[in-house]
């Protein structure tokens, strides 16, 4: 069971990069275009789904191992936090986009608007993160009938 | 009539909700609700020849500001629906550790297995 | 009646559609694809709403809730008959769901017609805020990320919070489960000779 056949896999070498930039793009572009954190993430999770799918639970886990999604979930969870501290920390306001008011960039570039693509970034990684590693334990669950007839789980994943 | 309409997506899922009894039709159902009460809250923001509520450099402002559609339900239902995502996972999560104990989705038959 | 209230009333039709057979068919696999033409449905439906982040969302979302569906139904499809609701409880049901949809129409009247909304009749919404100094205020040029992330960021601070838990939550479901006699740690070597499943 590595994974399915040679078009499938042949298809997803190609499209596998476009995805995963086409995530990254979304999710830097968030205050300029349509998109944002939460589109990104869930793109940036689909492509690792596909390769998954296409290739097998290994070749994913190579790529991407577990425990290094499970910190990129946390680590989006405290670039959310700690960037909406810092505005309490200058102006005394819970989620203050200080940095947009002292150093204003220009409409409609890249850096225009303060903190908020630092947040679609911490927004993306806590969205996309953790879909992942539900997918994951999801596709490595296997029933088993044991000797006494019961069904019990069993997870391919090693414990860390 | 849209808004009729919409309703009756609503109550779709609601009709399946209330008369299945296997738990993944149940799942399926609460995503057609979901489905439902998302665009609801959608078409109450849109205004005729709406435009996308998102500013270019061509954007003429008198126009945009005329004919912009309401932001504010649009923002409070794309959290809404990856948040409808997670809560699914968890129910399909539910729906396969049932499997795993009884061997079987229906809820009559889990019911009667239990005693 | 304009032009976007026409495509959207054939679009509701194939979704309300689609969300029958969703329901009534026999197949669990079918139903799961059918839940997908209603996601397919809503995307496009947001496209003419003037909704084109929620568009993409909504696709992306609904591949994933595709993915898990099936993961969760393959090789378990058939749905038993032995557990079917009787006659007179889903003529039941149906009444129940035909009163609500009264009710329901009956509330709709009160609602402002389909195109004219709310928020340009009250000069003072927060909406119009948003729309007018939504730009200046927070340099960001897409209005809906300046909502969700600079005017009303605790609300996507809880929007985290319940995905974080809910996801736990399946994580922890999912989790192998220990002996009763003692925690045994099966390796997987031994489950592929005898065959999973």
């Amino acid at each position: 069971m590595k994974g399915m056949t040679i078009i499938v896999k042949t298809i997803t070498r190609w499209v596998k990069l476009f995805i995963f930039l086409f995530g990254i793009y979304v999710t830097l572009t968030g205050h300029l275009s349509p998109g944002g954190g939460f589109a990104g993430g869930v793109i940036l999770a689909c492509s690792f789904i596909l390769l998954t799918l296409a290739y097998g639970k290994e070749y994913a886990l190579s790529r991407l191992s577990l425990k290094t999604a499970k910190s990129l979930d946390s680590i989006g969870a405290l670039i959310f936090l700690l960037t909406a501290l810092i505005g309490m920390w200058v102006t005394n306001v819970f989620f203050d986009n200080v940095l947009q008011k002292l150093f204003p960039g220009t409409d409609f570039m890249l850096y225009s608007s303060g903190f908020i693509p630092l947040y679609n970034i911490g927004i993306c990684l806590k969205v996309g993160a953790p879909l992942f590693v539900t997918f994951i334990v999801m596709a490595a669950m296997r029933i088993r009938i044991n000797d006494k007839g019961e069904r019990e789980i069993i997870q391919e994943e090693e414990e860390e | 009539m849209v808004f009729a309409l919409c309703f009756v997506l609503f109550l779709t899922g609601l009709y399946c909700i209330l008369t299945k009894k296997n738990t993944v039709k149940i799942i399926i159902g609460l995503s057609i609700m979901e489905a439902g009460v998302n665009l609801f809250l959608v078409l109450l923001g849109y205004k005729n020849d709406g435009v996308v509520p998102i500013i270019d450099r061509s954007t003429d402002i008198v126009h945009f500001l005329a004919y912009s559609v309401d932001p504010l339900p649009q923002a409070l239902v794309l959290t809404s629906i990856v948040i409808g995502l997670g809560t699914i996972a968890l129910g399909i999560a539910l729906c396969m550790r049932l499997y795993v104990k009884y061997g079987t989705f229906d809820i009559a038959e889990i019911r009667r297995l239990k005693g | 009646m304009f032009i976007t209230e026409i495509y959207l009333l054939v679009l509701l039709v194939f979704m309300i559609i689609a969300a029958i057979i969703a329901v009534e068919i026999k197949s669990l696999i079918s139903s799961v694809i059918s839940l997908g033409a209603v996601g397919v449905g809503m995307s496009i439906s947001f496209l003419f709403l003037a909704a084109p982040d929620l568009a993409i969302v909504q696709i992306a979302v609904e591949v994933l809730l595709l993915i898990f569906l099936i993961r969760a139904t393959l090789g378990r499809e058939i749905v038993s008959e032995k557990g079917a609701v009787t006659i007179p409880l889903r003529l039941l049901s149906i009444f129940i769901v035909l009163v609500i949809l009264g009710f329901g129409i009956i509330a709709f009247r009160n609602l402002p017609e389909f195109g004219k909304p709310v928020f340009s009749l009250v000069p003072e919404a927060p909406s119009n805020s948003y729309i007018q100094h939504g730009l200046k205020e927070t340099g960001s040029a897409n209005i809906i990320t300046a909502v969700i992330l600079d005017y009303r960021g605790y609300d996507t601070l809880g929007e985290a919070t319940v995905l974080f838990t809910s996801l736990l939550g399946a994580l922890v479901i999912l989790r192998a489960k220990t002996k009763k006699n003692g925690t045994k740690v099966i390796n997987h070597k031994e489950t592929k000779a005898r065959g999973g499943e």
